[in-house]
């Protein structure tokens, strides 16, 4: 660690610093601002994610989220914030640690350190208020904390934030976010014009008086910066690829589901769910929806079912705890071919878990959870892009099979934000109008196909259909059955759906090379740190290659054949399992991850699986350990691969 | 005659002059026990839904589990015949998307008052336009005499052998006691004039109907409403031109008592009375807000949609 107090004065005047100044050129930067709870630092980070994302970078940002609402100050605990990886290339996802960070004190920025989520030579610009305070506690905590960061070779820069900011205002808690928005866009030579737009544009609802302050706020930190610090950094705009939108991946899911024409959100609120909610309760009206706040998961689930029954298909959205409550919902949904969507935004589980946490723990529970033979489609978005397009796919599947969709998002998904090509939305898209035409004579409640399982939906208002659907188990004519045949039959019209329905998707490319060594395979959020760690371990020569599967069930088809073209298969999940070598674990009674217990079963090849439950997105960083470790397992091991 | 017997195409019916019959009504053959009260409420419903000539494609029954949960399969209506307690969130759904269709809940009481409980406590806040029939036989029926909320004090049970441990749950005080509710009922099987007056002026109130229906179980309790069932002097007729009076009745039930159901604080009273069997309309506020009208949205074509999308996206542009 430097601290620079000394080597370079922060007094020191402006010309003699910018003849020192360096510039760097890198491919992309990955930046934090991390203050107390309140103090404004994830306004900052937007702003400055969504003027980046403006001026043509890749862009990635996730919350730094306190564990606590109202944690106390200078805590580690209340650390909250904002991270933007920005790129020249698109950025597909949050990285392996921060390379510049702006802290509004020490703690805060302990609690980052604590976390490995800074990188060994970071840059650090921390508010140095605190090292001369009056409290000679806070001057201690100040002492023991540098103490504690010199281990690492961090840049450590003090910035006197707070003395700054009180030459224009009162209350520098309101206003230091600014500050640090204008020193940020002095090192990353932000457009000062598109700065000012976006403090506009946050600060919408607030005065013209508020908007100037802050404006001044952000000009005294860009002077300060140009003026005290002796480096700049330089990351190119990617190349343009056509209109671009940016939003996170619940707004995405929030927007697709009104593209798909459903017309009713029914929940009731759970993190990281709930922000799909808020904001279609902005919106959704304008749209002819609403979103239905229900008196509990199970009362959401039913009144979505009840509206699809009455010929609209809607969705109820959840996480884990909520669609453990919607189990036996969904048994029914699927008994009687009730078309219906699920969102489950997964969090950390089993029980409360994490909360705000990202995990891919739920895929079993969604595909197994519901009692008796129910089977049902899930598909998992693997970008925020696919997070809007997905509820498109998944009301069209719902409708056209009659069956329940569950859409598995992520806490990763939900809180990151990216830039994506602009959705071109088509009445295609949307549910067609009710048709409330007689049901021709004759055509029974479920009038099977008895190659494909697929039956015309009737719906209540049609004249002459008139049928009692029923959680019972019924014949085709929905009357409940009395004999043996009936039940196994039933249940086979159910089951081929989803036969027919894989029978119409393509099996999943390959990225990297078509054969190789080592195929990593990988759902729903970390297809980006994946494929970006395959790239880097390619770099290195490493016979690598991934493939992400969006359709968990049916699984997508071809998979057996990718395998094969493969020394060795490994999952890449976030969701617990066993590690070989742990005390009592064993080949056989080892718990595997989730979706590799799936492929294990789906085609009889022995796909190993590296799965962690950090409470965090897997950095790319760790899956290129894990892909090292596995292929030298691989060169290693006499038995070599697995594909006998 | 039913719609599909009819030789002429159906959308060549002239439906204005089409009357509807009880036979219209009726679904498969019912297969309750005999002497089972809830005969005699399918028969009423029946009654009511040709006086209404509600047509039976726009007409939807929803119920849970239990005995009295078949009975949308009885009726030749649309039916949903759901999971136990959990009818009411599948009627609010259809409420929600299809104003145009007339929706009855059918529950037990240990399907309503009990698992359900829940969502009978919302319903009655949200105020849906709906009738809900609770068929309360005070045991659970289906799964074989296990006490039920609504089971009376030292009644013997399969789960509770040596009598029920706690006073019964009095559902009238309940739907009395929630915010926003707006028709309250009670009305017995074994009197179906009453009945069938009572589940008429439920359908003609605008808004959640609570009706709860007195129906025996010969098979399980059929000591529970012994009393009142023998003794009219047991019951008290609640009358007022803007509750149910059926003059037929006069003779037998000559109990009656004057109670205007706009009187919430009477009805409370009248709902917690032990002494006897209160039979008519305790409570009812047509004024009171609807959610499926306070939720109401304008319609959008999809194009109109795509258009508004394309702006909604502009917000996100960059
Ligand atoms: C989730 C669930 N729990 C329990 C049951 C078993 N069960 C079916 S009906 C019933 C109670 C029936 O009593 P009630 O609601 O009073 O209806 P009745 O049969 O008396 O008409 C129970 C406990 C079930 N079907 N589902
Ligand atoms: S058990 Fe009781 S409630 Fe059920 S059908 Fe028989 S008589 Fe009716
Ligand atoms: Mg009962």
């Amino acid at each position: 660690m430097h601290t620079e107090t000394e080597a370079r004065p922060t007094g020191e005047a402006g010309a003699a610093g910018a003849a020192r100044r360096k510039l760097l050129s890198v491919a992309e930067h990955t930046i934090e601002i991390v203050s107390d709870a309140g103090e404004g630092a994830q306004k900052c980070g937007q702003i400055f994610g969504a003027v980046s994302a403006k001026m043509g970078n890749g862009v990635w940002t996730v919350e730094i989220i306190p564990a606590e609402i109202q944690p106390p100050p200078r805590v580690p605990e209340g650390a909250s914030g904002y991270r933007i990886r920005i790129g020249s290339q698109p950025v597909t996802n949050w990285g392996d640690a921060t390379t510049l960070a702006v802290a509004f004190n020490e703690q805060v920025l302990l609690a980052r350190h604590r976390l490995d989520a800074l990188a060994p030579d970071a840059v650090l610009l921390v508010e140095n208020k605190w090292a001369t305070d009056e409290d000679p506690d806070i001057r201690a905590a100040w002492e023991s904390a540098m103490s504690e960061l010199s281990g690492r070779e961090y840049r450590i820069v003090p910035v006197p934030m707070e003395e700054q900011c009180l030459t224009l205002v009162d209350n520098p808690r309101k206003g230091k976010n600014m500050f640090a928005l204008g020193m940020l866009a002095c090192i990353y030579d932000r457009d000062m014009d598109r700065v000012r737009e976006q403090i506009a544009y946050a600060f919408r609802k607030k005065s013209e008086e508020i908007y100037r302050s802050n404006v001044a706020l952000l000009e005294l930190g860009y002077a300060w910066a140009g003026e005290h610090l002796d480096f700049r950094i330089e990351v190119e705009p990617a190349p343009s690829s056509g209109a671009l939108v940016v939003m996170n991946g619940n707004e995405a899911l929030g927007l697709g589901a009104i593209a798909s024409g459903m017309e009713l959100c029914a929940m009731y609120p759970i993190t990281p769910a709930t922000s799909v909610s808020h904001y279609l309760s902005e919106v959704f009206e304008r749209f002819g929806g609403i979103v239905h706040q229900a008196e509990d998961e199970i009362a959401a689930v039913g009144v979505a079912i009840g509206a699809s029954y009455a010929g609209k298909v809607a969705f109820t959205i959840t996480s884990g705890p909520g669609l453990a409550l919607k189990t036996e919902f969904l048994g029914l949904a699927v008994m009687t071919e009730m078309p219906l969507v699920v969102v489950n935004v997964q969090r950390g589980g089993p029980s409360t878990g994490l909360p705000t946490k990202v995990e891919q723990s739920d895929l079993l529970a969604a595909l197994f959870g519901q009692t008796g033979d129910a089977p049902h489609v899930i598909i998992a978005p693997a970008t925020i892009e696919e997070c809007f397009h997905v509820m498109v796919t998944a009301r069209r599947i719902a409708e056209a099979f009659r069956t329940v969709v569950i859409v598995l998002s992520d806490a990763n998904l939900a809180t990151g934000v990216t830039p994506f090509a602009r959705p071109k939305p088509e009445v295609r898209w949307q549910a067609e109008p009710l048709d409330l035409a007689p049901v021709p004579d004759g055509q029974k409640a479920y009038q099977w196909d008895p190659r494909t399982g697929l039956s015309p939906r009737v719906i209540p208002g049609q004249p002459g259909g008139m049928y009692t659907v029923t959680g019972l188990s019924h014949d085709e004519g929905s009357k409940v059955a009395y004999s043996s045949g009936v039940h196994q039959h039933s249940s086979a019209m159910r089951s081929r759906k989803l036969a027919v329905l894989q029978s119409l998707l393509s099996p999943p490319p390959v990225y990297g090379e078509s054969k190789g060594d080592l195929l990593v395979v990988g759902w729903g959020s970390t297809k980006g740190a994946i494929e970006e760690a395959v790239d880097r371990a390619r770099a290195d020569g490493l016979q690598v290659s991934s493939t992400h599967l969006r359709f968990l069930s049916p699984l997508e088809p071809g998979l057996k054949k990718i395998f094969k073209r493969f020394r060795k298969v490994m999952t890449v999940e976030i969701n617990y399992s066993d590690e070989p070598g742990e005390p009592f674990i064993t080949d056989e009674n080892r718990r595997r991850g989730q979706l590799s217990l799936l492929l294990r079963s789906a085609t009889l090849v022995d796909v190993d699986c590296w799965t962690r439950v950090p409470g965090e997105p897997l950095r790319p960083g760790s899956i290129v350990e894990a892909i090292r470790s596995q292929l030298h397992h691989l060169h290693h091991s006499p038995r070599g691969g697995n594909q006998s | 005659m039913t719609a599909h017997s009819v030789h002429l195409p159906v959308l060549e019916l002239n439906l204005e002059d089409y009357e509807y019959e009880m036979s219209d009504y009726e679904g498969a053959r019912a297969r309750w026990c005999p002497g089972c009260g809830d005969h005699s409420i399918l028969t009423a419903v029946q009654r009511l839904l040709a006086a209404e000539q509600l047509a039976p494609e726009n007409t939807v029954f929803v119920s849970g589990i239990g005995c009295s949960s078949r009975f949308p399969h009885y009726l030749k209506t649309y039916g949903f015949h759901g999971i136990h307690g959990r009818a009411l969130p599948i009627a609010t759904g259809i409420r929600l998307h299809r104003p145009d269709l007339t929706v009855f809940v059918v529950m037990g009481d240990g399907d309503c008052t009990s698992i359900g409980a829940g969502h009978w406590v919302h319903a009655l806040r949200y105020n849906l336009d709906l009738v809900v029939m609770l068929l309360d036989n005070g045991i659970y029926g289906l799964t074989k005499q296990q006490t039920s909320p609504t089971t009376p004090q030292g009644f013997r049970s399969n789960t509770q052998p040596r009598g029920s441990w706690l006073p019964a749950l009095n559902p009238l005080q309940v739907a009395l006691g929630v915010t926003n509710t707006s028709f309250v009922a009670q009305t017995a099987e074994w009197v179906p004039a009453h009945l069938y007056a009572t589940l008429r002026a439920a359908r003609q109130h605008r808004g959640l109907s609570f009706v709860r229906i007195l129906q025996r179980c010969p098979v399980y309790s059929s000591a529970v409403y012994l009393e009142a069932v023998q003794k009219p002097s047991n019951i008290n007729m609640l009358v007022h031109d803007d509750g149910v009076v059926v003059h037929e009745l006069d003779k037998i039930y000559t109990n009656q008592v004057a109670h205007d159901p706009h009187d919430l604080d009477a009805a409370r009273r009248i709902a917690g009375a032990t002494d006897r069997v209160n039979l008519g309309v305790l409570f009812r506020d047509g004024s009171k807000p609807r959610y499926e009208e306070t939720r109401r949205v304008p319609p959008r074509t999809q194009a109109e949609r795509v258009a508004l999308i394309d702006a909604e996206l502009d917000r996100y542009a960059i």
